[in-house]
């Protein structure tokens, strides 16, 4: 039943699609268009979750569509119901976001055919139960996201993250392709039902797992694969890039999550150390490019590439738990990454939402270019907070939840026997605790130079508060935000049938502990009451409030700012993006990024501008991608003599192949 | 009747640590200018300093938003729940469960995470100057603590800081060489923290070197009340984390008698002293490193966390 909901859903969003092409430009188009969007989308959200919640036995339903003899195998099973549930929310809060911010869209005709196709897309990859539709639609979500991305093709830069987004896609698509290849073996197994079957050989299964983490980390954007992401994901409008960041690099975590824990067979322990060293590379790499960014929606995108690095830490200790029979461990770990998949898609989406309202306020996503909107944008000014707050893991928010959770599983890996993963671990826990240090600065630049402060020009001083639709879908949020800090035993509890279905054990009961508290091993060992820290720092803020302006004082007055007896009225005084930046940038960018910083200042007399220089290099771009560049065009170069050949040329070619290829058979037989 | 007995035990802590936080500071301030053969301070020279604050008016900045004015509660709410946590004179407490020592670090990040939006609010330079700093300082600080927090809790068993705390007053600890290294990184994350020298300079004003007092630099009155409450806090807290971790003598357990207070109580008040006095003696002692040495400082601490880590990973005799 929900699978044929879930099913039909998709189905009538793609028709949606269809029929937004024959409404295109007309005025009712864009609300029509994400407000069907959105009921279709919550109906879908409530039969995942009734799926989820009620724990029922997997769905199964072959339809004849696809290559005639084969058939469309789909299947709904817990995993595929919790990312569902996951896309389903993003979808709704989206759709109701996209109802105010969709109305300033310049070129609606190139967005609303593609927006429901892009959702039906993400759908029929969770729901696919064979190779061949999970392909089909897994290139249908990333063609579908390209051209949203080329909406706005007169953005030169748009045309370049469009152009490496497809490459990268495509990449990412093959190596699926091969995966996907070779499980299903010489005999053509390409339902996922008969790969489960056939228990693949370790070093089999360990092919498809790189191949896996190449082509779904590609899209979740694991660093150094993350080269498309900080391009694609701001070019598109602030809706899809929501979608694109929080959900669709949800739908890559899937993908591997399906091939690792459910296809490719028991693992081994050295495949955890793969996953593990890419998850922690890709935390602290992430959040260091994010926090050198001074382009909002690019940080975003960045910091997206550092929460991925946080689940595939998640997934890399389930793996090794796994691998030598802690299944508990093992649950845990798989839990704390499955938790952080939701928590990131609510405060992510929430984010580029409110990068989305401060754009259509203002026009600007340069950092350096606004200031003080929680004047002129108050409500907007709120929700972002709770989000920066939530995204940076402060308790008592969502995001510290799976922290915490993440950092007790990685306390019990001493367990582990293999050395290897004795030495990595701690080094892995190091940098997922840097990293989360480092999100908390930037997340304080982001917030403290956009919303505080003075506004740096004249379209932030004008600002407006943005429509009652957006604010609506970021209050939705960051009120889950809230409620998933709080309660964090709700959610924890939800996702036991997933790891039951993977591991084969779950997380003890979470709910009607005392006090809604969450004890992941045992009340001795450690416990994490959301509820109550939450209610403890309300309660003694508002008692050290009430005392003070009872008892001491509570007059105010207003003068200019004290700024050590010297205040300036220039705005450009304040720190700045890359100023706040400037003493991490020291210390880490001079090591990573090469950072160089080269200042100019003009002798006494001369009336030239003071000026400073700062200089980063991209390892990855420099170190692995500039080489395949140049080999591509070297390449290129050579072959391209093979068109200008004259008739004896072509000819003797042909010829010399054809006797090549004749003595490769003799000599082969 | 026991729990209103637990009620009254924990609120008989969070008391303690709010009444004693500004004796500490006097306390260390009195150490230091009596070790520089200045008369100092009387000691309840910071008691009189948050009332007259408390009393005065607030004198805000034409750009100061309501989020500046809801932060030096928010700061002084987080610090005092986080510092309420921390077993002082008995382990065990009615809500010692509630966050554990991981939410306790976290808890304060989140004080700091505010403190630093706070000086950014106002939109001078100054403000800019210490919330970057100190946001540069906390991404080497909080890792270094998350390390050594694990090696705790590798040793105790639990990240329950009641459970570690009882734990390392049990005879089954012994001398460890990772417990050395935690201890060495712990004192210079908590000086870090703190804002103490060499790390920064509570007492300096109107210096490009300062961070903390730049990125409060425009609070005024009862808000700058709080914030200077919440630093008192905050140090309390972290020598009554070092006491209790690494000094367990003369804590009570659980289930102890109501009448065995008094010594855990003076046992706390005791170490308190010989730990302000230790930190006295190290300020006047020590000349303030520059801004960028902090980095290799914090740095080092974090690589004793690591290093004590690994040897608990590798085996659990170290």
């Amino acid at each position: 039943m929900t699978l044929t909901v879930a099913l039909a859903c998709a189905a009538v969003l793609l028709a949606l699609g269809v029929f937004a092409v024959a409404i295109g430009r007309s005025s009712a188009a864009t609300r029509l268009v994400y407000g069907a969007s959105m009921i279709v989308a919550a109906i879908s959200l409530i039969a995942a979750a009734m799926q989820l919640l009620g724990a029922a036995e997997p769905l199964r339903l072959t339809l004849p569509l696809g290559v005639p003899w084969l058939g469309a195998h789909f299947r709904l099973d817990a995993l595929s119901a919790f990312f569902l549930v996951v896309v389903d929310l993003g979808a709704v809060s989206a759709s109701l976001f996209a109802l105010g911010y969709g109305e300033h869209e310049e070129v609606p005709q190139r967005v609303l055919p593609f927006y429901p196709a892009f959702l039906a897309g993400m759908s029929l990859v969770l729901l696919a139960d064979d190779a061949f539709t999970f392909l089909t639609s897994w290139e249908f979500m990333s063609l579908t996201s390209w051209a949203l991305v080329m909406s706005h093709d007169r953005v030169p830069d748009n045309v370049r993250a469009g152009y490496v987004y497809l490459v990268m896609a495509s990449f990412g698509t093959l190596a699926l392709l091969l995966g996907f290849g070779l499980l299903a073996g010489p005999d053509g197994l390409y339902t996922f039902a008969q790969m489960r079957a056939a228990h693949p050989s370790a070093p089999l299964g360990a092919l498809a797992l790189v191949l896996a983490l190449i082509g779904a980390g590609s899209k979740a954007g694991i660093v150094p694969l993350h080269v498309w992401l900080p391009l694609a994901h701001p070019a598109a409008p602030s809706h899809v890039s929501a979608l694109m960041s929080g959900v669709m690099t949800k739908v890559a975590v899937y993908g591997f999550m399906r091939i690792a824990f459910d296809l490719a067979g028991a693992p081994v322990w050295w495949w955890s150390v793969v996953v593990l060293a890419i998850g922690g590379i890709t935390a602290v790499m992430g959040v260091l490019y994010a926090l050198m960014q001074h382009d909002l929606k690019r940080l975003l995108a960045y910091h997206t590439v550092e929460n991925i690095g946080i689940i595939f830490i998640g997934l890399g200790l389930a793996l090794a738990f796994k691998a030598y029979g802690m299944l508990f461990a093992s649950a845990l770990a798989l839990t704390a990454a499955l938790l952080h998949v939701f928590n990131h898609s609510l405060f992510k989406s929430l984010l580029f939402f409110g990068a989305g309202a401060v754009l259509t306020a203002t026009g600007q996503r340069d950092m350096e270019r606004l200031g003080g909107l929680i004047h002129r944008m108050p409500q907007t000014a709120f929700v972002f907070l709770v989000g920066c707050a939530a995204i940076s893991a402060l308790p008592p928010l969502n995001g510290f939840v799976s922290e915490w959770l993440t950092f007790q599983a990685i306390l019990l890996s001493p367990q582990l026997p293999s050395w290897g993963l004795k030495l990595l671990v701690p080094a892995v826990g190091a940098l997922l605790a840097l990293s989360a240090a480092l999100a908390a600065a930037c997340f304080v630049k982001v917030y403290g130079v956009t919303f505080l402060g003075r506004p740096r020009s004249l379209a932030a001083e004008t600002a407006s508060e943005t429509d009652r639709f957006s604010l609506a879908a970021m209050m939705l949020l960051a009120a889950l935000c809230v409620l998933a800090g709080i309660l964090p035993g709700l959610f924890i509890d939800a996702l036991a049938p997933v790891s039951t279905a993977l591991i084969g054990a779950h997380m003890p009961a979470q709910i009607g502990g005392q006090w809604l508290s969450i004890v992941p091993i045992a009340a001795s060992r450690s416990s994490y009451d959301g509820l109550l820290v939450f209610v403890f720092i309300a309660i003694s803020g508002t008692l050290a409030a009430a005392a003070i302006h009872r008892f001491a004082s509570n007059r105010l007055r207003r003068a200019p700012a004290w700024d050590c007896g010297y205040p300036d009225a220039s705005p450009a005084t304040q720190y700045t993006a890359m100023s706040f930046a400037q003493p991490i940038r020291r210390v880490f960018g001079t090591i990573v990024f090469q950072a160089r910083e080269r200042s100019y200042m003009p002798p006494p007399g001369d009336t030239r501008p003071a000026r400073l220089d700062v200089e980063l290099s991209d390892p990855i771009w420099d170190w692995l991608y500039a080489p395949i560049v140049a080999g591509v065009l070297f390449a290129a170069e050579r072959l391209n003599r093979f068109q200008f050949l004259t008739i004896r040329q072509y000819l003797s070619l042909v010829f010399g192949a054809l006797v090549i290829l004749l003595l490769v058979l003799a000599v082969w037989s | 009747m026991v729990l209103i007995r637990d009620f009254a035990i924990q609120g008989a802590q969070m008391l303690l640590v709010l009444t004693l936080a500004p004796l500490l500071t006097g306390f260390v301030r009195k150490v230091k200018a009596r070790l520089l053969r200045r008369q100092g301070p009387p000691l309840v020279q910071p008691y009189l300093d948050l009332f007259r604050l408390m009393r005065k008016e607030v004198v805000l900045a034409d750009s100061a938003s309501w989020l500046f004015r809801v932060i030096p509660y928010l700061v002084f709410a987080a610090t005092w729940v986080a510092a309420s946590l921390v077993p002082t004179f008995r382990t065990g407490l009615l809500f010692s469960w509630s966050a554990d020592l991981i939410a306790i670090i976290a808890l304060l990040g989140s004080a700091r995470f505010f403190l630093a939006l706070a000086g950014l609010d106002v939109g001078t330079s100054f403000g800019g100057i210490g919330s970057s700093r100190e946001m540069m300082i906390a991404s080497l600080a909080e890792p270094a603590m998350i390390m050594i927090v694990f090696t705790l809790a590798l040793i105790a068993g639990s990240t329950q800081l009641s459970t570690v705390a009882e734990f390392m007053a049990s005879p089954q600890v012994g001398l460890r060489v990772s417990l050395g290294l935690a201890l060495i990184g712990l004192v210079m994350v908590a000086i870090a923290e703190n804002g103490r020298v060499p790390v920064d300079n509570p007492a300096t004003h109107l210096e490009l070197t300062m961070v903390h007092e730049a990125m409060v630099l425009e609070y005024s009155g009862r808000h700058l009340a709080l914030i200077e409450l919440a630093s008192s806090l905050k140090l309390i807290l972290c020598v009554s984390l070092l006491a209790c971790l690494f000094a367990p003598w003369g804590i009570e357990a659980a289930g102890a008698a109501a009448a065995t207070l008094v010594v855990g109580i003076t046992a706390y008040v005791g170490k308190l002293a010989v730990g302000g006095f230790l930190l006295g003696l190290f300020e006047t002692s020590i000349a303030k490193m520059r801004v960028f040495r902090v980095p290799e400082f914090l740095g080092a601490a974090l690589m004793l966390g690591l290093l004590a880590t690994l040897l608990r990973f590798v085996s659990g005799s170290f």
